[in-house]
């Protein structure tokens, strides 16, 4: 039975644990891990930046300073080679909401009324153009005053405010609204994660003979576009959507879907 | 799938719709939240504007600050989101030697160099804001002897200084009253902190909010470094209807001024 949540159990621990951390941190003084998913000092020494908010900040005419260009190369290099868009389904608060919503949504089986989803998936790359756009023009880092992922994870560190009404109303947004509105349509920080994701080195690997098409994957997917070789081809998610969250791989009965590390020569033999 | 020009035609209509009421609703947001000018940042925050740009909004100044200082805006603080300021009359700062909440910034929207003289930090050169008197509601104007603010602060006798002057209401008493030097103050709100009165009668705002400026046409008298200052004047030259005529002129005209 636990072998069925384990991914879940991880990733749940490892986004909890995080957030202790930074809490620590502020509260208590621990040097392990301090500031919070804007920027951070891992150890008091390295630091660790949000690639997405520099980018926004070079675009708005600061300066960028070596410290934040050192943490963003490392955080960039990590998802770029190996995590893909991990930080979204292993890191980041809203993940916990957002899929709340899509567990509720699937246990009352909201998705076989709702069948047709109102928005495109590709409306988040347009909020991600829009974001550069207004930083460039108001001089100011746009998304990282309205970010609701900021709010949240500020909050948790350093007193939330009104940061709850963020979190219900993704909650709610996500339940009634649109299924995986915030995480799959709206976020350009997903969005920006996405881009660099598709070369990483750990992917999901699909095996077709071993598939029964019962569909369970697609149906738990926060992603379902990135499964479409299911039941069809033996080959890897390389979709940079994909959370590498591993749902698919618990759900699955048959042992058709399981990590694997990219295998470079042996895709290209494959296309 | 191939689509038809007509939908096309839709779809880019619909795309530079959602573009331009997104960005309206998003740039106005923004623009609003970051307008407010009554916010006391850390000590070596650059100007408000650059500040602004630079802050990454991590907080790492704000766990670095060993007095609680420093807060985080959150939302409902009516505050530019995520960004660090002080509330003096709750926790001033207390301008700590080494400035921990300074170095620790990992894009220098706390700069070193702002809080440095000769390449040493030194946190009497800080500048948060400048501190004011209601010289109405502080005791000290009234006659009563008060110096709190004046032994709170930091740079006693150099930011605040006592002066004596006579009281002419009683005839034969003093006033000992506080004056703030504004080339001196800091803006650490020590002062607003330790201030006895119901709300205090001195308080921080940000400099720039509360200064004037001259210009470089007004000089000191007798003073041989502020004429210097008179090279960067520009000549202004306001030419409106009158000026068409000689000014001599302009004055003996009596038309318009009489009744006919």
């Amino acid at each position: 039975m636990i072998r069925k949540y384990k991914y879940l159990i991880l990733r749940r621990s490892f986004q909890i644990s995080l957030m202790f951390l930074y809490f620590a941190g502020n509260a208590w003084g621990f040097t392990f891990l301090q500031g919070n998913l804007s920027s951070s000092l891992l150890l008091g020494f390295i630091p660790l930046s949000d690639p997405y908010a520099a980018l926004q900040m070079l675009v708005a005419g600061a300066v960028l300073s070596g410290d934040l260009l050192i943490g963003v190369l490392i955080i960039s290099l990590f998802y770029i080679s190996i995590g893909g868009r991990a930080f979204c389904s292993w890191v980041c608060p809203i993940n916990i909401i957002s899929d709340a919503s899509n567990y509720i949504r699937r246990k009352f089986g909201f998705n076989k009324i709702q069948k047709k989803q109102p928005a495109s998936r590709n409306l988040r790359y347009f909020v991600l153009f829009l974001s550069l756009l207004l930083s460039y023009f108001l001089g100011l880092s746009a998304f990282e005053f309205i970010s609701p992922i900021s709010m949240v994870h500020r909050g948790l560190v350093f007193g939330m405010g009104f940061g709850y009404g963020a979190v219900v109303i993704i909650f709610l947004f996500d339940l009634f609204v649109l299924k995986n509105g915030w995480c799959g349509h709206i976020c350009p920080l997903g969005a920006f994660y996405s881009l660099g994701a598709r070369f990483s080195l750990i992917k999901v690997t699909h095996d077709a003979q071993k598939c029964t098409a019962c569909m369970d994957c697609k149906d738990v997917c926060p992603e379902s576009q990135v499964l479409f070789m299911i039941n069809k081809e033996s080959i890897p998610v390389l979709s940079g959507e994909c959370t590498s969250c591993a749902r698919c791989i618990e759900v699955c009965n048959d042992d058709a879907l399981n990590f694997t590390i990219r295998n470079f020569k042996g895709e290209k033999n494959e296309t | 799938m191939e689509i038809t020009r007509r939908e096309f035609f839709l779809k880019s209509a619909r795309s530079a719709g959602l573009l331009a009421l997104g960005g309206l609703v998003w740039s106005a947001y923004v623009d609003e939240v970051t307008a407010s000018k009554l916010i006391l940042r850390p000590p070596g925050a650059l100007k408000e504007k650059d500040f602004l740009a630079a802050c990454i909004k991590c907080g790492l100044c704000v766990e670095a600050c060993p007095y609680d200082t420093l807060l985080l805006a959150k939302p409902g603080d009516n505050k530019p989101l995520g960004t660090p300021y002080f509330i003096p009359r709750d926790i001033p700062c207390y301008m700590c030697p080494d400035i921990p909440c300074v170095p620790i910034c990992p894009t220098n929207a706390l700069d070193e160099k702002r809080v440095s003289s000769n390449g040493i930090l030194d946190i009497n050169t800080a500048d948060m804001g400048l501190a004011l008197i209601d010289e109405s509601a502080c005791i000290a104007f009234w006659g009563i002897q008060c110096d709190a603010c004046h032994s709170a602060c930091p740079l006693l006798n150099e930011a605040i200084t006592l002066e004596y002057k006579k009281n002419d209401r009683t005839g034969k008493h003093a006033f000992i009253v506080p004056v703030v030097h504004a080339d001196v103050c800091t803006g650490c709100g020590l002062c607003e902190r330790a201030c006895i009165t119901q709300k205090a009668s001195i308080f921080v705002l940000p400099r720039e909010l509360v200064t004037g400026r001259a210009g470089d046409h007004y000089i000191k008298s007798w003073n041989k470094k502020d004429e210097k200052r008179l090279k960067n004047a520009r000549e202004i030259n306001t030419k409106t209807k009158i000026s068409n005529r000689p000014a001599i002129d302009s004055l003996n005209d009596m038309k318009g001024l009489l009744d006919d």
